[in-house]
């Protein structure tokens, strides 16, 4: 596929070159981006996905007349490396895309994980990294000046299922303060994340939390919370620890044929909740960073439906299963150095750095706008309910498919 | 400490809720309790401390998942996964345990603890990291305004461990293989001039513990979820129990597993489930702790 491409386009290249009119448009020069990403080992899946999610975007701002900088085009190219999934690989790479390569602007790494282990690394040779897929807060509390992240950050993920809680509160004539929250997630740095952005917005609208509860990482049985949440009847359920949370979670509140008007949890993908335990997955909440049902729209992809589309065909191997968000956020990364670069007008690296600080931009994945932190600010995490075993956008409710089913029983 | 108090309130303010903890800590403790028989009769004859253990319970996990997504039946899986883990435990003891047999507790425990990691990491190559579990699509029973629940699952999970520890003590206590298992467990030297062969013995215990835990984990697997790095969990209450409940005293064993079901599911509920692990540890320093006081009143050694 790659290999057909570029034949096609050096082919295009003599062509023109041969005709007399045609050298001064359509050839644009290259501009190399950098990025170590993990093509083996535990992340393989996902860094997969995000390389996919790259070049795709690099193809279709090629098809869309390049990267104008000043009076001339340019199209990327990025220089891969295989971290192996490793932090010290990662960070390894990166001195070499910099020092040896002269990689000037990087692509990020897959997980939060890697990506703290480069941002050091681009920060100490000031080089600007726009990356997709490290949503940990701890990358946005560094004071990191050259890290810009595309993606909503962790604590997010299941803060919008307080919001709509509160809004459910009040159209049912409510205060959003008599919301009884529940609290159950791992005791590791993903879910700690979740867990604080959920009682800071809780707290924000004066919701009471009755349970707080941690679980354990070899969790299989969370029954003595959910009987807790039988006899105190919080209004809203989370529930975070990775795909063991989701399966268990669902599992036993069929189980236990727990009644909470809201319930939301992260990770039901990779659980399969749906697959695996049916009707008792149903009207749950999901939380995701993007769906190709919303309806968000830029003049390069076109809709999120679009975006879908036109990946699918360029990619068939994504044909049966629907494109995954690591994907999605990929694409848009590359969307905002585009954005930065045009604005900047430049190649120099500090004012491209400078390009970026200022980015506001929609685009088929969302709204993109840094905070000075570097992450973005301007996205919403997505919601999605499970409604007769498919997953349907709910929140935010102004780029949402379907209603959101509530109370939950 | 507030939400400690609270919930030790919510106890007295929902008497009922005692007694769904009560039957949950059983149901649970029930399959505790098979694979600590096995541990018990590996210990006891051979006087190998298994610490892979666990990892056999999930390994059965993982043969009944699998034979599920085949299209088999989800409840074919505990038989099968007795048979399959029983050869699988006679290839381990093969490979392995006849070899550290004679040795010193150290070399027994160093090699069966390589052996868990050995499991754990094959489990998760072949299958993946991901959680797994079966559901059988039955109801659950509702008691008391819905507050206990019972899912039919889980009671058939409790009758077949029932069924499967009736049927072992019987073997034991009948069978011309159980009674050579016994006698080498007595005295493997007198079993071995009366003319048992005590490798042969030790291999069929060896597997028919590997046998016992993969069924167990095939009952967990329709009641709970696995993942190839759970087996340690396991191991660890096996521990717990056969300590708490002595070798050899197989009602002790049963016992000691349905009470360490129960108090793990209070504790869960008074300090919170991320401390139920810890209970069961905190048992096992307590047991520890009385016994040896114990023995010093008999003048004894601890051996």
């Amino acid at each position: 596929m790659k290999k057909l491409s570029l034949l096609s386009v050096l082919v295009a290249a003599f062509s023109l070159s041969f005709s007399p009119a045609g050298f001064a448009d359509g050839h644009c020069e290259e501009l190399h981006l950098g990025s170590a990403i993990s093509l083996t080992g535990k992340y393989a899946t996902n860094g997969i996905h995000a390389k996919n999610g790259y070049e795709f975007a690099i193809q279709k701002i090629d098809e869309n007349g390049g990267v104008k900088i000043g009076d001339k085009c340019y199209n990327f190219k990025v220089t891969y490396y295989d971290d192996e999934s490793k932090g010290d690989r990662g960070a390894t790479l990166a001195e070499r895309l910099i020092n040896q390569d002269k990689v000037q602007y990087m692509l990020g790494p897959y997980s939060s994980g890697l990506t703290k282990a480069i941002a050091p690394v681009t920060e100490k040779y000031r080089i600007p990294m726009v990356e997709a897929e490290g949503a940990s807060r701890s990358l946005f509390n560094k004071g990191y000046k050259y890290l810009f992240a595309v993606l909503s950050t962790s604590e997010q993920y299941l803060a919008s299922a307080v919001t709509l809680a509160a809004e459910m509160a009040e159209k049912n004539g409510k205060s959003p303060s008599s919301v009884k929250v529940a609290i159950a997630v791992e005791n590791d740095p993903f879910s700690l994340d979740i867990r604080a952005g959920v009682s800071e917005d809780a707290a924000k609208y004066g919701m009471n939390i009755i349970i707080d509860e941690k679980l354990p990482r070899d969790l299989s049985d969370m029954s003595a919370i959910l009987t807790k949440v039988k006899l105190l009847k919080p209004d809203l359920l989370i529930v975070s620890g990775h795909s063991k949370g989701a399966a268990t979670a669902v599992r036993q509140i069929g189980e236990q044929n727990i009644k909470v008007p809201m319930i939301a949890l992260t990770h039901c993908e990779a659980a399969d909740v749906t697959g695996k335990f049916g009707d008792a997955a149903n009207d749950i909440l999901c939380s995701t960073q993007w769906a190709e049902t919303l309806s968000y729209e830029d003049p390069i992809f076109g809709t999120a439906a679009n975006y879908e589309q036109e990946f699918k065909a360029a990619f068939p191997e994504y044909k049966n299963k629907s494109v995954p968000y690591q994907t999605a956020q990929a694409s848009a990364a590359v969307y905002v150095f585009k954005d930065a670069f045009e604005r900047a007008g430049t190649l120099d690296k500090e004012a491209v750095r400078d390009a970026l600080t200022k980015t506001d931009m929609m685009t088929f994945y969302g709204g993109i706008r840094f905070a000075p932190e570097g992450n973005n600010i301007a996205k919403p995490m997505v919601l999605r309910q499970i409604q007769d075993g498919k997953y349907n956008v709910v929140a935010p409710s102004a780029f949402a498919s379907h209603q959101l089913n509530w109370p939950r029983n | 400490m507030d939400q400690i108090l609270s919930n030790i309130g919510l106890l007295f303010q929902f008497p009922i809720v005692n007694l769904k903890i009560i039957i949950d800590g059983i149901m649970i403790g029930a399959l505790f309790a098979l694979a600590a028989y096995g541990l018990a009769l590996v210990w006891g004859v051979m006087n190998v401390k298994n610490l892979a253990q666990g990892d056999f319970v999930i390994a059965g996990g993982y043969v009944a998942w699998w034979l599920t997504q085949q299209g088999f039946p989800p409840l074919l899986g505990v038989p099968a996964a007795f048979v399959i883990m029983a050869g699988i435990g006679w290839v381990a003891y093969k490979l392995v345990i006849t070899r550290v047999i004679e040795r010193d507790l150290f070399t027994s425990l160093l090699a069966t603890f390589g052996m868990a990691i050995m499991m754990a990491q094959i489990m998760n190559l072949l299958f993946g990291s991901d959680t797994q579990s079966v559901d059988l699509g039955y109801d659950t029973l509702y008691l008391a305004d819905g507050l206990i629940d019972i899912p039919i699952a889980k009671l058939i999970g409790v009758g077949m461990a029932t069924v499967l520890a009736a049927g072992v003590i019987l073997f034991m206590k009948n069978s011309r293989m159980g009674q050579a298992i016994r006698a080498t467990a007595q005295d493997a030297r007198a079993a071995r001039v009366l003319g048992i062969d005590t490798e042969k013995v030790y291999a069929f215990t060896f597997s028919l513990n590997a046998a016992i835990c993969g069924a167990a984990g095939a009952i967990i697997v329709m009641v709970w979820v696995i993942q190839p790095f759970y087996g340690i969990t396991h191991s660890v209450r096996a521990f717990v129990i056969v300590t708490a409940a002595g070798l050899g005293n197989l009602p002790g064993v049963i016992a000691a597993g349905l009470g360490i079901g129960a108090l793990e599911q209070y504790g869960g509920h008074i300090f919170g489930i991320g401390y139920q692990q810890a209970i069961a540890v905190m048992l096992l320093l307590l047991v520890l702790l009385i016994r040896l006081l114990q023995q010093l009143r008999h003048r004894q050694v601890l051996k």
